[in-house]
């Protein structure tokens, strides 16, 4: 497209400057922010990699920071995203294909779920965590602070996530598949389940991946539904307490800045554990999405 | 909305063959979608009973005025006060620092991305920001706290910053929305049609003046839908300010101190375990309140800005 000057003669001198100079600028915006993710991960990696060792996995917390490791945190981070897991595939792609294949959407009902799910991907995730106490720890449900209210909790605040992907994936399969199906005899479900569905796993399994990689750094949401700080066992039901990957790491952090003992390398080991995590399902996602992406 | 017509209304347009029998199996799926469906709704539902039950409480004996206008937060002390301009104060000043990050960043990097870089780079430069806005903000916070305010703000800009300080917050919490808002306004600017921009080079234009004249101020809608939300998730944004912004409740307009926000109130608050019926248990709920009305009315603005670019151009 550069060239589009050259047809009438060479653009002058200052607007060339001008034009290479604008250019430096939004190449610099875009490096500051990934050369602040480089520092960040460079930063936690020479603070924690000293203490990422298998004593700290297969440790529980300590009042001595030499001996203490993260091993109640790493098994109530696998429960909660099994709950939440459990919770978010089924509804989640329900909701989409009600959206997508069933509902008139000029009518005033659906438009409201639309724009009621827009809203909830925006809610502030804290306020997740008061829904969580006010209806699942006590109130209604009074499950207390377990964790299955805290897997539930992470569900309804990732369930946008879920909701959104899944309807990009079911949009994509082209209506001639549908139609075909149908024009067979097939019912509408029967459509949806053999047709439909199977043609938008790889972009659900995206959606429920990214959710998940959301799920599964939110400290806000825990704290308040009542994640315990210090805690000496793994979870070994849905009504046990339990502690989690960040809030673990929120604990050593406010430790680090008021005691004798030193807890800062541990909140940097516990860190790179969860970017660890978290960098694992974004890879798979990033895969499944390249290695499925179908042109119909 | 640009959504295709459903199935159903696909097959109403084609000539029945034949009554077709009532299949209860259809149907009692179909319901079961709608459940499914209508759990967020319940969800929004749920939020505001919470929230508005407490508050309502919570004002019988707290007068609204007090709490909206009083300018000393100190809902633990005896006496206690509860005015909340103080949190709005820190929330405001973090907000804003963010938003001066974020804003000529985020665009800087949608601009070059859907204007300036080929494919390639795109399709490469894509995945790093996904990365940039999965990191978890309990990790921006131990950042914020342990190497930007101490390495960075202190000892290379010499800056006279207290250890917990609303300034490290607030630039971290903009780096924190800069994906937010270069993936929404890129989204908005690369569905700018092209015949707009072959016009303007038609004209002489140099690919600065499309970029500027041309290509921003038609994709502006989206542009302002983008900065809007990525102002809402600043301002319900917890750990951040929590862990590196200190837990003071203050007036003072100065990022170089300590400052408490609504998010950051709540969450240290519901730390320890408060009772049922307490006064600090229903502070969670009116200040959740305030936090939850202000970020829906910037959703909504926001979602409604998203919707006319939509309409515009497709």
């Amino acid at each position: 497209m550069s060239t589009h000057g050259q047809v009438v003669g060479r653009p002058s001198q200052t607007r060339r400057v001008k034009d290479i100079g604008f250019r430096a600028v939004l190449l610099a915006c875009l490096g500051l922010a990934i050369l602040l993710l480089g520092v960040l991960l460079g930063d936690v990696l020479i603070d924690g990699a000293g203490h990422l060792t298998w004593s700290f996995i297969t440790s529980f917390g300590s009042i001595d920071a030499s001996k203490a490791g993260a091993e109640a945190a790493i098994w109530g981070t696998i429960w909660l995203m099994g709950i939440c897991t459990v919770f978010i595939v089924p509804v989640g792609v329900a909701t989409a294909v009600y959206l997508e294949e069933y509902a008139d959407n000029t009518r005033w009902y659906n438009r409201l779920i639309e724009v009621n799910i827009q809203n909830l991907a925006a809610v502030p995730s804290i306020v997740y965590g008061i829904l969580g106490l006010a209806f699942l720890v006590r109130g209604p449900l009074s499950i207390g602070n377990t964790v299955l209210a805290g897997g539930l909790t992470l569900g309804l605040l990732v369930l946008p996530v879920v909701i959104i992907a899944g309807r990009e994936a079911i949009r994509a399969v082209p209506s001639s598949i549908r139609e075909g199906s149908m024009a067979l005899g097939a019912t509408q479900w029967q459509t949806i389940w053999r047709q439909v569905l199977p043609a938008s796993v790889p972009g659900i399994a995206t959606g429920v991946i990214l959710a998940l990689s959301r799920a599964i750094g939110e400290t806000a949401p825990l704290i308040v539904v009542g994640a315990a700080t210090v805690i000496a066992f793994n979870p070994d039901g849905l009504d046990s307490q339990f502690t989690a990957l960040p809030i673990q790491i929120f604990d050593w952090i406010s430790r680090a800045s008021n005691d004798v003992n030193n807890y800062k390398p541990l909140a940097a080991a516990g860190i790179l554990l969860l970017m660890i995590m978290l960098l694992a399902m974004n890879s798979v996602a990033i895969w499944l999405r390249n290695r499925y992406e179908r042109k119909w | 909305m640009e959504a295709p017509a459903t199935t159903a209304t696909r097959a109403r347009a084609v000539p029945a063959l034949g009554t077709a029998r009532r299949r209860w199996g259809e149907d009692l799926i179909r319901a079961l979608l709608v459940l499914a469906a209508l759990i967020s709704v319940l969800t929004t539902t749920g939020i505001v009973i919470a929230l508005l039950r407490e508050t309502i409480d919570f004002f019988g004996s707290v007068g609204v005025w007090e709490f909206l206008s009083g300018t000393k937060w100190t809902p633990l002390f005896e006496p206690p006060s509860f005015g909340v301009r103080p949190l709005l104060v820190g929330t405001l000043l973090t907000t804003a620092i963010a938003l001066l990050v974020a804003a000529p960043l985020g665009l800087g990097a949608a601009i070059f991305l859907s204007e300036y870089a080929r494919t390639r780079v795109r399709k490469a430069i894509k995945p790093v920001l996904e990365v940039l806005a999965g990191v978890p903000t309990i990790v921006f916070g131990y950042f914020a706290l342990t190497f930007f305010t101490p390495e960075i703000l202190q000892d290379l800009l010499h800056l006279k910053v207290d250890i917990f300080n609303a300034l490290a917050a607030g630039i971290i919490m903009g780096f924190m929305i800069i994906p937010t808002i270069a993936s929404v306004s890129e989204d908005a600017m690369s569905s700018v049609p092209q015949s707009l921009r072959e016009g303007a080079y038609g004209l002489g234009a140099s690919k600065l003046q499309v970029s500027l004249r041309i290509v921003f101020p038609a994709a502006l809608s989206g542009i302002v839908a983008a900065v809007v939300l990525g102002v809402s998730r600043a301002v319900g944004e917890t750990m951040i300010v929590l862990v590196a912004a200190g837990q003071v409740a203050s007036n003072s307009l100065n990022p170089e101190g300590p400052h408490y926000t609504l998010a950051s109130f709540i969450g240290s608050t519901a730390q320890g375990d408060t009772p049922t019926g307490s006064i600090e248990y229903k502070t969670i709920f009116a200040v959740g309140m305030l936090l939850f009305v202000l970020t829906l009315i910037m959703n909504l603005i926001s979602i409604r800005f998203v919707r006319k670019y939509r309409q515009v151009y497709e």
